[in-house]
């Protein structure tokens, strides 16, 4: 199995990617564009073959909370959903921020606000990136460009919010979620035992065996100090994760002129836009953010140098331009093209913005 | 006898539950909590539940409920607790998997989960405390709050015209498929707390046996949201409580 290449949709990749990882559970409730996760999940059966638990919420508010209680346990556990349910679940990602536990979160970004559109967007990356729900946190944000990479990144994101106790979340826009591509999938791995999760989760809520001292996962400390201290020990782990996994793929960088910043389904858009660059002379090279938190400054800033122009590239309204400019410390012209409200925008669109708004004005 | 003849173990009738730590709680003198967390610690150890039991504290004055009952616990988001017992008691069927909640994380913003829980039948126990107001954030008004009752949002009383009716949740959740048990219990005198500890104990086999979810209701008081010393405050719940909330099985299959 591990050779064969198969043909699937990006959301049913994530769903089978979840099973042969070894996932403990699912817990979601369906929403355009993701709603297939839920659907192949449920199809699987995996109950039958790996004892994964697969359960429809009453909600994103419930289903944040399984899995906060799943992280808790020392499980392996995610959901998913897309824009509107991903407002509903920053509540409990806040609390799982605050109580240090490692689960997967999925958003497979559709147009808002509000119901908005069921079509792509990347208009949730400040909600992802920034913190989203209330206090100081972050995710690791992983955004994938295509269908591999929505299997890929279960794998790393689950294994990097173990590494380091924190939440991870593939930001996916409904592109990728809704696309077919050819995916290479992973062997089937067992999941963890119950003798693996006490010794290497020996946090985990999971009843005093041998009545060890007992273990309490809360998000709660009335003590001020206390809760500073608390705070203090979640930056340092930010800080770490900022230090070491940042990821960036870079694109013909090296001698370009101009620059374009996109991830996702936008980056591949982007990548077609390049070669009708290059048709005509123009030297476009273009930086692919991997992880969106922590944002891949280094790899930035190393594309960026002795740049004409950077063209931020995105389905939202002026949200990674600004990552963009702090990370460049605004030495460089940056300006932005982008298409609002679930439209997706042709690769001419692309090349045109760049001549208009970099070419032209810098020469 | 001398003193050290009384004390011998043979002649104890009554200890501290083993589980129940000596940390001092912060529940006010008066309250239902007190009793009811000794409760939970004394059925959990006699059943011999220590090593596979899991509480879900809430948010209201129960929150610190973890501190109290030396078992695994997790702290939930206001009115989450069903649906964080749901996913540990899926992912970890052999624990007892409990939840611990007051009348407005219970019946107000958790009413969602809760209803939700009992009808998926999951395996879980749900002991609710009833006391007819907020206790932790200053006495307000409760879903659960009677009529004419005062409370600090409803200083007039509540009157069905502006705030609606007292809501008996329990009696709703007796009627889902989902229920394998659902009794209303008080812990006022010793016999009641006598039944109520009977209840706890059917409840955490019930959800050991994987019959469904039960739901242990206890009419509580609340002396400090209701301005009452804790003598009248239980003199005011039997005299006003149980009329909307009156005592015993609402189901038991």
């Amino acid at each position: 199995m591990n050779d064969k290449v198969t043909l699937m949709k990006g959301n049913e990749a994530l769903a089978v990617a979840a099973i042969r990882y070894g996932a403990d559970g699912y817990f979601g409730y369906p929403i355009t564009p993701q709603s297939e996760v839920l659907e192949k999940l449920e199809e699987e059966m995996p109950w039958e073959t790996t004892g994964m638990v697969v359960l429809q919420a009453e909600s994103e508010v419930a289903a944040i909370n399984m899995v906060y209680a799943g992280a808790s346990c020392g499980k392996t556990v995610l959901t998913s959903t897309s824009s509107p349910g991903f407002s509903l679940m920053q509540e409990g990602m806040s609390y799982m921020a605050a109580s240090e536990v490692p689960a997967l979160v999925i958003n497979v970004m559709r147009g808002g606000p509000g119901l908005g559109t069921i079509h792509p967007s990347q208009a949730d990356y400040f909600q992802a990136v920034k913190g989203g729900g209330h206090g100081d946190y972050r995710l690791i944000t992983l955004a994938p460009a295509s269908v591999q990479e929505m299997v890929d990144f279960v794998a790393l994101g689950w294994d990097l919010a173990f590494k380091y106790r924190a939440v991870s979340m593939i930001l996916a826009d409904g592109v990728i979620g809704q696309m077919m591509e050819k995916v290479v999938l992973p062997e089937q791995r067992p999941r963890h035992t119950e003798e693996w999760i006490r010794e290497n989760c020996p946090w985990a809520v999971n009843g005093r065996k041998g009545m060890r001292p007992k273990n309490i996962i809360t998000s709660l400390e009335l003590d001020d100090d206390k809760m500073e201290e608390n705070n203090h020990r979640f930056q340092a782990t930010y800080r770490e994760i900022e230090k070491n996994e940042q990821r960036c793929e870079l694109i013909n960088t090296d001698d370009c002129d101009y620059l374009i910043v996109a991830f996702g389904s936008m980056a591949r858009i982007s990548q077609k836009a390049m070669e009708l660059a290059a048709e005509e002379g123009i030297k476009v090279g273009i930086a692919r953010p991997i992880t969106l938190w922590p944002f891949p400054v280094d790899a930035i800033r190393k594309a960026a140098e002795g740049v004409k122009g950077i063209l931020s590239v995105e389905l939202s309204a002026g949200q990674l331009i600004e990552d963009i400019k702090l990370a460049t410390e605004c030495k460089y012209p940056v300006d932005i093209f982008h298409r609002l409200g679930g439209n997706v925008p042709a690769p001419d669109e692309i090349l045109n913005a760049l001549k208009e708004k970099l070419i032209k004005k810098l020469g | 006898m001398e003193l050290n003849d009384i004390i011998r173990p043979e002649n104890r009738v009554y200890k501290r539950p083993s589980l129940l730590n000596e940390a001092h709680m912060h529940y006010c003198p008066g309250c239902s909590h007190g009793v009811v967390h000794k409760l939970v610690a004394e059925v959990i150890e006699e059943m011999g539940l220590q090593e596979v039991a899991i509480g879900v504290s809430p948010v209201g004055c129960a929150v610190f409920a973890y501190n109290y009952i030396d078992i695994d616990w997790l702290e939930a988001a206001h009115g989450r607790a069903p649906a964080m017992a749901t996913a540990t008691k899926r992912l970890m069927p052999d624990k007892l998997v409990f939840t611990y909640q007051g009348d407005g994380d219970l019946s107000a913003i958790g009413t969602a989960e809760t209803i939700h829980a009992a009808n998926r039948g999951e395996n879980i126990t749900i002991i609710f405390i009833n006391n007819a107001i907020y206790g932790m954030t200053g006495g307000q008004m409760a879903p659960t709050t009677l009529l004419g009752q005062k409370t600090a949002t409803c200083p007039y009383g509540r009157r069905a015209d502006l705030n609606g009716y007292p809501l008996a949740i329990s009696n709703l959740l007796a009627q889902l498929d989902g229920t394998c048990y659902v009794t209303r219990q008080t812990v006022y005198s010793p016999a009641a707390v006598r039944k109520t500890k009977a209840a706890l104990k059917k409840a955490f086999q019930n959800s050991m046996d994987g019959k469904g979810c039960s739901v242990v209701e206890v009419v509580s008081t609340c002396n400090t949201g209701w301005k009452l010393t804790p003598v009248k405050a239980n003199e005011w719940l039997q005299e006003n409580m149980f009329a909307k909330y009156p005592l015993g099985d609402l189901k038991n299959e």
